[in-house]
């Protein structure tokens, strides 16, 4: 079975109905793609395919086989999208485990629509966050697309509220 | 200068307390310790927490867990505040336990939990980077054979004053090392006045491999050779593995084996986990389910509803006569609570890796107490502390869900034992995390009150009837029949939990009523539940006096005022008392947890078929100090989202003595649009050092529903609203 991934070809042979996630982790051995409930609820697995958002734990491997697939590791070679950039000024992860699937999912938004609005960010970003980062998740979005400058938001995050010094 | 480096360290350690080891039993690190040699130190080693390499990278030391939580980055800046290195040129590292272990505990307990990270470890570990400049200075001194008084210092480069010389901290690290430590005496912190890296919001360091999917959890370690376990245990607490059929999946491909993991739990060892648990899954197993197959959220219920009126001793505090004041009340108030199990739910599901060697077994753990998952290592192993190991890695989400009872390392002690020398990593699936987990405690409160013919509350009353932590996971610790934990919130001592009002008469009551089901820490404790039970029955009694919910708790804050001071400062950058627009309303509560004090306010609005919005939210903390405000922030960013999402939706539920709740799809989590844009206000008052991660999580429910209760007129009692009638948009 040959798959395409981040460019590269890597010829693996796995029963066809072993779901694409386990293909990726532990076989062709990308491991920033993450399993978190394998039932496509969580979205820790997201990769793209053709471009496509997916959630790689509910597809098999086989219905990946001549497909372009796209996952954390193949977003740039030195961190560098705007996306992944406003993750690091703001800060945006926090464990980090459910992060490579918001990248992805945020990725995907802005490649359909590279200006979108909250209400867009509302639909598109449904993956699971347990320490709650969604705030700084929607403003990467909205700083990554242009549509916040980063100044103005970090100013938010560095100087929460009046400080009183001792 | 006559103590030993050591001797410094320890005694500096010791006086932050130790920690209980071994929580699982007889266990104690500290009672194998005295016979382990000291590892050999590198040479450029500085003392336990700071090594200067040649090249000027001050690594810098830490032994508390990072699960998202941010404890690394704020202790890196309070040693690199008093070291004067350069920020641009840290590193850090981790000791493990068995390196700890060695060094006779040089670097004291590494549990992470009870929002003790940065709280507890601060002083000594701020002393050691006051200990190692002074050192590094005083090597430059004796180089140039001047005064140290002579010499000034400023991001790692030091400086004689008169002459103009200059010399690295790299270029005098070894002859530093070799110098005696600082008299404990002579060592003094900056005040927090004078802090430059320290209490500003320096990114995180460790961010850019999250982003790039770079970052190795446990669960994502690749060993050579290494095998994959899947595990299930038995799905009815108590019940107990009879006989599974491995012959029916001998063959499956990738199957290594079936292992009978305990007397509860069997496994499935494969090539790769996916096949592991695709034969665990084909693998016809027999389970005796035990005496407790009745058991139903129902019959729970109704047991915690007989604590409410159960006679008994069950007092905690009693102050006045309660009971008779309210008897005698112009005004009677009375109201019953509910909350019930929940699920940490750690994004990255439970696991672990064992290797188990002719001497030696190592394991590769996501932990939240390092010595912790020591000990499980060596009880499961039967291996001596000295010849066991632990790597801890950075955590997919603690929660508490990894820092009491290592099940998981157990587990794949056991399963690796089968297989010498063979790394084994045993993942759970996200079903098996569900139904066997330890859930934070399910209980009832009812709250009754007294009120005097002006509006003034004269008497409380709270009884609490529920499951109790201590009795499962640490009995010993429950004093004279009387578990404090369980009011967590509601004590009188100050400094960790106390609570923020004065009654002139009152009475706390707990009335323990445990269950088969396991119960444990999740992220604020108690504080949750008993937060709601106060604030939200206070904002009852507010309304019942006919008295604004602010100047009614105003005037029963008057002997707190620490806890006045945040709930003032929310008021006002909340906006209390001004207009709204048309259709929000307004909610506000205090309360204090692990040594901090918090308040929120809250703006929804609640459509008529009880859909809710939550505008904006408003918090104000005192954490006495603070070190990375940014991040201070995250944590009550992370703190909204994880108590909405309790409050509106999360619910274990029990049926036929198994949880049914099994995923995501019938356990929903808060996502992000239904996520409020989340203010604070951080008013630090300097005389203390509290937690972060914890208290800033119980103000949030009672906060909202409160302001449910204000778009209502009608009290929200029972939890999660999902079930009683609301959702969240």
């Amino acid at each position: 079975m040959d798959l395409d991934i981040n460019g590269s070809k890597y010829s693996i042979n796995v029963e066809p109905n072993m779901p694409l996630l386990w293909a990726i982790r532990e076989v062709v051995g990308l491991t920033g793609t993450k399993y978190g409930c394998g039932i496509a609820q969580c979205g820790a697995c997201s990769v793209m395919m053709n471009g496509e958002l997916l959630r790689s734990c509910s597809v098999s491997v086989s219905s990946a086989v001549g497909q372009k697939i796209i996952t954390i590791e193949g977003l740039s070679k030195d961190s560098s999208t705007a996306l992944q950039k406003a993750w690091i000024a703001l800060d945006v992860p926090q464990c980090g485990y459910c992060q490579s699937g918001q990248l992805m999912a945020a990725t995907a938004l802005l490649k359909r629509k590279p200006k979108p609005t909250d209400a867009d960010i509302d639909s598109a970003m449904a993956n699971i966050c347990r320490c709650g980062t969604y705030q700084r998740v929607r403003d990467g979005i909205h700083v990554a697309s242009g549509q916040k400058k980063l100044n103005d938001v970090l100013r938010d995050y560095a100087n929460p509220g009046s400080q009183q010094k001792a | 200068m006559n103590l030993n480096r050591r001797n410094f360290i320890i005694s500096s350690a010791s006086a932050a307390g130790g920690f209980a080891l071994g929580m699982t039993g007889a266990f104690d690190v500290r009672a194998q310790s005295q016979d382990i040699a000291l590892p050999l130190k590198t040479t450029n080693e500085v003392n336990l927490w700071v090594v200067v390499k040649p090249d000027e990278t001050c690594v810098i030391r830490m032994v508390r867990s990072e699960m998202g939580q941010g404890t690394r980055t704020g202790l890196l800046q309070l040693v690199a505040e008093e070291l004067e290195c350069d920020w641009n040129k840290i590193a850090f590292e981790t000791p493990t336990a068995g390196q700890n272990l060695a060094r006779k505990r040089a670097w004291g307990e590494m549990h992470t939990g009870g929002s003790r990270g940065i709280r507890i470890s601060q002083d000594y570990v701020r002393k050691g980077g006051v200990a190692a400049r002074m050192m590094l200075m005083q090597a430059a001194a004796n180089q140039w054979g001047v005064p140290v008084s002579e010499l000034k210092v400023d991001k790692g480069i030091i400086t004689h004053v008169s002459t103009g010389r200059k010399i690295s901290y790299g270029k005098v690290a070894t002859e530093a090392a070799k110098l005696t430590p600082p008299d404990p005496k002579s060592i003094t912190l900056k005040n927090p006045r004078d802090w430059k890296i320290a209490g500003t919001s320096v990114r995180r360091v460790d961010t850019l491999d999250k982003i790039n999917g770079s970052k190795v959890f446990a669960i994502d370690l690749k060993l050579p050779n290494m095998l994959c376990a899947a595990i299930k245990s038995c799905p009815v607490f108590g019940g107990k593995l009879n006989s599974y059929d491995e012959s029916k999946i001998a063959s499956m491909r990738g199957v290594k084996g079936v292992v009978k993991v305990n007397d509860f739990a069997v496994a499935v060892v494969a090539d790769t986990w996916w096949r592991a648990k695709t034969a665990l899954d084909n693998l016809p197993i027999d389970w005796d389910l035990g005496v407790n197959t009745k058991v139903s959220s129902s019959s729970i219920s109704q047991y915690l509803k007989e604590g409410l009126s159960a006679e008994g001793d069950f007092w905690q505090r009693k102050e006045g006569d309660a009971s008779e004041a309210i008897k005698k009340a112009n005004k009677k108030v009375e109201a019953v609570y509910s909350s019930p199990f929940l699920a940490h739910s750690t994004m990255e599901p439970m696991n672990c890796t064992v290797r188990f060697g002719k001497d030696k077994v190592e394991a590769w753990v996501p932990t939240q107490s390092a010595e912790n998952a020591l000990a499980a290592l060596s009880e499961a192993s039967g291996l001596p502390l000295g010849s066991c190991e632990v790597y801890v890695s950075d955590i997919g989400g603690g929660l508490g869900r990894r820092g009491s009872l290592h099940d998981f390392v157990h587990q794949a002690t056991a399963i690796a034992k089968q297989f010498p020398n063979t790394p084994v990593k045993l993942i759970w699936t996200r079903e098996e995390d569900f139904t066997h987990d330890f859930y934070r405690p399910i209980s009832m409160a009812k709250m009754s009150a007294g009120i005097d013919e002006n509006g003034n509350l004269t008497a409380m009353h709270i009884r609490v009837s529920g499951q109790s932590i201590n009795a499962y996971l640490t009995p010993m610790v429950i004093k004279n029949n009387k578990d404090t934990r369980q009011l967590q919130g509601f004590w009188e001592q100050p400094g960790d939990a106390q609570l923020g009002y004065s009654f002139p008469n009152l009475l706390t009551e707990y009335v323990m009523r445990n269950t088969h089901v396991p119960v444990g820490p999740w992220r604020g404790v108690n504080t949750n539940q008993n937060g709601i039970y106060m604030e939200c029955f206070i904002e009852e009694c507010a309304r019942a006096a006919g008295k604004d919910s602010l100047a009614f708790r105003r005037t029963l804050m008057s002997k707190h005022p620490k806890h006045l001071g945040v709930l003032d400062a929310v008021a006002e950058k909340g906006d209390w008392g001004k207009p709204l627009p048309a259709g929000r309303h307004r909610g506000i509560a205090q309360f204090m947890g692990y040594a901090s004090y918090s308040a929120a306010t809250a703006e929804v609005s609640v459509s008529p078929n009880g859909e809710v919005k939550v505008h904006r939210m408003v918090f104000a903390l005192n954490s006495g100090h603070y070190v990375n405000p940014s991040q201070v922030k995250a944590q009550i960013e992370g703190s909204v989202v994880m108590a909405l999402s309790a409050i509106f939706n999360e619910d274990i539920t029990i049926e036929n003595g198994r949880v049914k709740e099994t995923n995501y799809d019938n356990y929903p989590l808060l996502k992000l649009k239904e996520t409020p844009k989340v203010e604070c206000v951080l008013v630090p008052s300097y005389d203390f050092w509290g937690g972060v991660g914890e208290p800033t999580i119980c103000v949030v429910g009672p906060a909202v529903l409160n302001a449910i209760y204000a778009a209502t007129g009608k009290p929200c009692r029972n939890l999660p609203l999902r079930k009683h009638g609301y959702t969240i948009v």
